[in-house]
């Protein structure tokens, strides 16, 4: 569902694939709810062992991240989140495709851009990419009110699954929307034109060996 | 002081820079952030460079490592063969980081290859990693510490040029590899390039030219040029903070050069995220230390 508070458009776990309708590349939102940390192995185990994830995340949001967690003194499994910041979301990227079509999953949160098989799964299942600022790890610890449940442990802290309780979790920006369009590509020929002619620029520049 | 005082002082000393660098961006890269930050007057960068300020201001106020990713650490030490402490100082860094890495906390970041498991100290098998150059006739160790991110790490590329290519060819190698990898590696980044003779020479010169402050030049006059003609090249293509879309895409290029084969150019690229955490300090030989990156610390008290 969607809430709209004060300036802030924030989603609210479970989010629907009509939430998402109206949402454009460039929009900055926010995310209430749960969200999943996810990012290269549990995918694999996932998509390509077909290994079923141990925690539900169908309408829910996942971050492409490996936080630094604390345990909480005094008890015996409770973690609190230290720093997480988004991690390449490139990365996952071969395996994104399936595992939005196996977990239903509608919020992907990450850094930088993704391709195709993303964009497929975006438009075909009813899914978002967002950026949060990268680097960003403290705001973005700071908007998480609890760790609720921790899966896959042994994969060490990076890796493990922290299934997050978030409060306006954000500045998301939307970078790959519910139709497909992916704001990374499309500026992506931007950059490369101007690439060209600076280029061009520099060449007459070095010629350095005569 | 024993031998085992000294050890256990410059442990703790390097543990707590360590530590320090995880949470407080060097001075340089702070003024430079805020000088391109300023520039910028779209909603999408401004909201960005908000928000890694505010970022780096909680960071501090509830003292926890600003990204999440802190890194594989980097070492890289120019130590004089009379400093006291040479033998031990290998080992020694390896604890400053296991220190580190409980007190800071910094995240797991060393996986054994082959192994493939993570060792949950964040050391591992030469990690953390020490490069070495030895300086004759000194009592003094200088020490450059760095985190190495992944995100940072990914657009890392070396290659053999042939001559023929010229310095046409490594606009062509540096600009190409910022289109492709340095949009989604956290700019503005900081570039570094290493023009030398084989892969192996041009990438640790890459590398090195990070250890650089932000603003410096290569002593070469036309290497100097070529800095300057790719910094505002790479800035025309406009990445912006994140590589979402703004007014510059770097916070400068540093170029470290050696001579080379005549039949090959090898280069490489580096980048700094511009989270770019690396912190530079001097020992004496009474292990007084003096740090000259970060204002914001006093490693003797």
């Amino acid at each position: 569902m969607i809430e709209i508070r004060g300036d802030k458009k924030v989603l609210v776990t479970p989010v629907s694939a009509e939430d998402l309708a109206d949402i454009k590349i460039g929009d900055i939102v926010w995310l209430d709810g749960d969200l999943m940390t996810c990012r290269d192995v549990a995918h694999r185990r996932l998509v390509e062992y077909g290994r079923e994830l141990p925690y539900d995340i169908k309408g829910k949001a996942i971050f492409h991240a490996g936080p630094i967690v604390r345990k909480i003194e005094g008890t015996e499994d409770d973690y609190e989140m230290v720093s997480v910041g988004p991690t390449t979301s490139m990365r996952m990227e071969k395996f994104e495709y399936e595992f939005t079509k196996l977990t239903g999953v509608r919020v992907i949160v990450g850094k930088g851009g993704m391709g195709p098989n993303t964009e497929r799964a975006c438009k075909e299942f009813g899914a978002i990419h967002c950026v949060f600022p990268a680097g960003c790890a403290v705001v973005a610890a700071t908007e998480v009110e609890k760790i609720a449940e921790h899966h896959w442990d042994e994969l060490g802290m990076p890796e493990t699954l922290w299934c997050c309780k978030v409060k306006e979790f954000g500045p998301l920006i939307v970078s790959i929307d519910a139709q497909g369009r992916n704001m990374f590509e499309e500026n992506k020929v931007i950059f490369n034109e101007r690439k060209e002619a600076a280029k061009q620029a520099i060449y007459p520049e070095v010629k350095f060996i005569k | 002081m024993t031998r085992e005082e000294s050890v256990k002082l410059m442990t703790d000393k390097m543990a707590k820079f360590v530590a320090h660098i995880a949470k407080k961006l060097p001075d340089d890269v702070v003024a430079k952030l805020e000088e391109l930050g300023a520039q910028e007057n779209a909603a999408l960068p401004k909201v960005l460079y908000e928000t890694m300020t505010k970022n780096q201001n909680l960071a501090v106020s509830l003292d926890r490592p600003s990204c999440q990713d802190t890194g594989v650490l980097q070492f890289w030490v120019k130590c004089g063969t009379k400093f006291p402490l040479i033998d031990d100082l290998e080992a020694l860094l390896k604890e400053a980081v296991v220190q580190a890495t409980f007190a800071a906390p910094l995240r797991h970041n060393s996986v054994e290859t082959f192994d493939e498991y993570n060792t949950k100290r964040n050391v591992g098998k030469g990690t953390p990693t020490v490069f070495w150059d030895i300086v004759p006739n000194s009592d003094q160790c200088e020490i450059y510490a760095y985190m190495a991110g992944g995100g940072c790490t990914l657009p890392g590329k070396a290659m053999v040029l042939m001559p023929g290519a010229g310095y046409e060819g490594i606009t062509d190698f540096v600009l190409d590899q910022m289109t492709s990898y340095g949009l989604n590696a956290c700019p503005p980044l900081l570039v570094g390039v290493g023009v030398a003779t084989s892969v192996e020479t041009a990438a640790l010169l890459s590398k090195k030219a990070l250890m650089r402050p932000i603003g410096s030049h290569n002593e070469n006059e036309n290497a100097a040029k070529m800095e300057k003609l790719l910094e505002d090249g790479i800035n025309a293509i406009g990445l912006g903070p994140q590589g979402m879309g703004g007014k510059f895409s770097v916070m400068g290029v540093n170029i470290e050069n050696t001579a080379r084969h005549p039949s090959t150019i090898g280069v490489a690229v580096n980048v700094g995220c511009w989270s770019h955490r690396r912190g530079h300090v001097v020992f004496d030989k009474d292990l007084n230390a003096t740090v000259d990156t970060h204002s914001t610390v006093d490693l003797n008290q």
